[in-house]
């Protein structure tokens, strides 16, 4: 393969004209992986031998005319919380794993579009937390700087998209856990709105506030990949239009400007001037009652998790990463009535973003308030005042979680610090395909303006 | 702290520790902080059987 292509789109456009194979790529993304892996750990298992059948199937079917689609072909990482056939689902655990005999039904939609799943990626434990410094098999490490986190608990999932590992990647985000990595790795990442894709046949940490989506070196190839993974059709057709948007966005300051590291609260201002002088109109507006998000998100996720591992707390409770295991104990303590009322704030909530978005396109704001935190931290400095990790890092995510609208991190700059930062761009509910619009057109003009790390508008 | 919650807080430490779960303290303790900001909520988050800014009852 004389040159790498710079992202999932144009290795399809590869494909289709037969100037690159399946094998060819996902030889070279099993070669990335062998020699990468050790060090920044984001594969737990590693599917070679299917893939390079799966690979050599789509070439087959190509050469006889029976061409997918973009998705024919291409190397995809699964989050090892999604059953496929054939492999262990370990959560990134030492409690013993799944061992599925059906496919998730997101699994069965990628394969309908051809694509080819080289491996099942690392994560934070069942998805407890946003560093993976607790999982069985090893913190995955920042490829920007490997002293630092790589975010979570979607970690592997971007890692192995910045690595060249694969050139899409499944994860799954139930506060942040997609959007969260993405902005630590610099790559794109979608939440959609909930329920659109299911998450039947996924390990679950809160099924209400569980969603499962695409990370992706750009928007459109993010795109591509969401309509796969939602019903087994990407096509170039289906790609969202950028032409029927309003060019209005509005930045909910109260509560999510309020903590910032300087390298974000830089970048993000940047950015801010940059769509305004490309002539974007871009307001100030407050979600109503934000200030209440953590209250209310921490009554749902625990006692939801809870429900789940309690059979397994019951028999292998000493399996558990200690801090993960404590934190589904907690759940235990949640009383029926404060989860409920959450359930019911959440409402209030939903209709407070709802009215944020009038008149505009999106919302607009940082992905994550700090640059990725180093391995290990507990605590992050800003402005002086100490932050926890866990819940600073979910603290701009975790509200879109609660409400359910669809939330994309794209990639905007690098701090002075030298590490990645992404903005958020949030849409109305069943509004994904018109926030992919608005954020492809925002990402090609953050390109040309502020610049971007990862992968090109391809 | 609200009496209600520091009830609830009491009764949780108790059966960590019950349990031998004494480094769940501290997580119960802030999680304690969060119950008492949500509960305290309830006017905020038009909890139905709170009286309206409008009800007389509620003078």
């Amino acid at each position: 393969m004389t040159q790498r292509p710079a992202s999932l789109r144009e290795a399809a456009a590869r494909i289709a004209r037969r100037e690159l194979s399946a094998v060819e790529l996902t030889e070279a993304c099993l070669d990335r992986i062998a020699a990468g892996n050790e060090a920044l750990r984001p594969f737990i298992t590693v599917m070679a031998d299917q893939a390079r059948a799966d690979a050599a199937q789509a070439d087959a079917e190509i050469a006889a005319g029976h061409y997918r689609g973009p998705l024919h072909g291409m190397p995809i990482s699964v989050k090892d919380l999604v059953d496929i056939v054939g492999t262990p689902t370990t959560s990134a655990s030492n409690v013993p794993p799944r061992h599925p005999t059906h496919d998730a039904p997101v699994i069965t939609n990628l394969r309908r579009a051809g694509a080819v799943i080289v491996g099942k990626t690392n994560l934070h434990e069942f998805a407890f937390g946003t560093t993976t410094d607790e999982t069985a098999f090893g913190a995955v490490r920042n490829p920007h700087d490997h002293t630092r986190s790589a975010g979570g608990s979607s970690a592997g999932a971007a890692v192995a998209l910045v690595e060249g590992m694969c050139y899409g990647s499944v994860g799954t985000d139930t506060g942040g856990s997609i959007r969260i990595p993405a902005a630590a790795c610099g790559v794109t990442g979608l939440k959609p709105g909930y329920g659109e894709i299911t998450t039947s046949g996924v390990v679950p940490l809160s099924t209400s506030l569980d969603h499962l989506g695409p990370l992706a070196l750009n928007v459109q190839d993010a795109a591509l990949l969401f309509h796969a993974m939602m019903n087994g059709e990407a096509r170039e057709d289906l790609l969202p239009a950028e032409t029927n948007t309003s060019r209005r966005l509005a930045v909910p300051a109260p509560y999510f400007l309020d903590k910032l590291d300087a390298g974000t609260r830089d970048v993000f201002t940047r950015v801010r001037s940059s769509l305004t002088a490309g002539e974007y109109t871009v307001s100030d507006v407050s979600i109503a009652h934000a200030e209440r998000t953590a209250d209310v998100y921490l009554h749902i996720v625990l006692p939801e998790a809870s429900w789940y591992h309690a059979p397994l707390l019951e028999r292998y409770a000493d399996r558990y990463a200690p801090g993960v295991r404590l934190r589904l104990e907690m759940g235990r303590y949640v009383m029926a009535e404060d989860y409920v009322r959450a359930q019911h704030a959440r409402e209030v909530l939903r209709h407070s973003v709802d009215a944020a978005l009038e008149g505009v396109d999106a919302l607009l704001l940082p992905a994550m308030p700090i640059a990725a935190p180093t391995l290990g931290a507990s605590t992050v400095d800003i402005d002086g005042r100490k932050e926890p990790v866990r819940a600073i890092m979910l603290r701009l995510t975790q509200l879109f979680n609660i409400t359910g609208h669809p939330a994309i991190a794209v990639p905007c700059g690098v701090a002075a610090d030298g590490l990645p930062r992404a903005i958020q761009l949030v849409g109305r509910r069943g509004g994904t395909d018109r926030l992919l619009a608005v954020a492809s057109a925002i990402e090609r003009q953050m390109i040309g303006g502020a610049g971007s790390v990862g992968g090109g508008a391809g | 702290m609200r009496a209600d919650v520091a009830s609830w807080l009491a009764g949780s430490v108790a059966d960590a520790n019950a349990r031998g779960l004494e480094e769940l303290v501290p997580l119960l303790e802030t999680l304690a902080r969060s119950l008492e900001a949500l509960r305290n909520a309830d006017q905020t988050f038009a909890h139905p059987a709170m009286p309206k800014d409008d009800d007389p009852a509620a003078s």
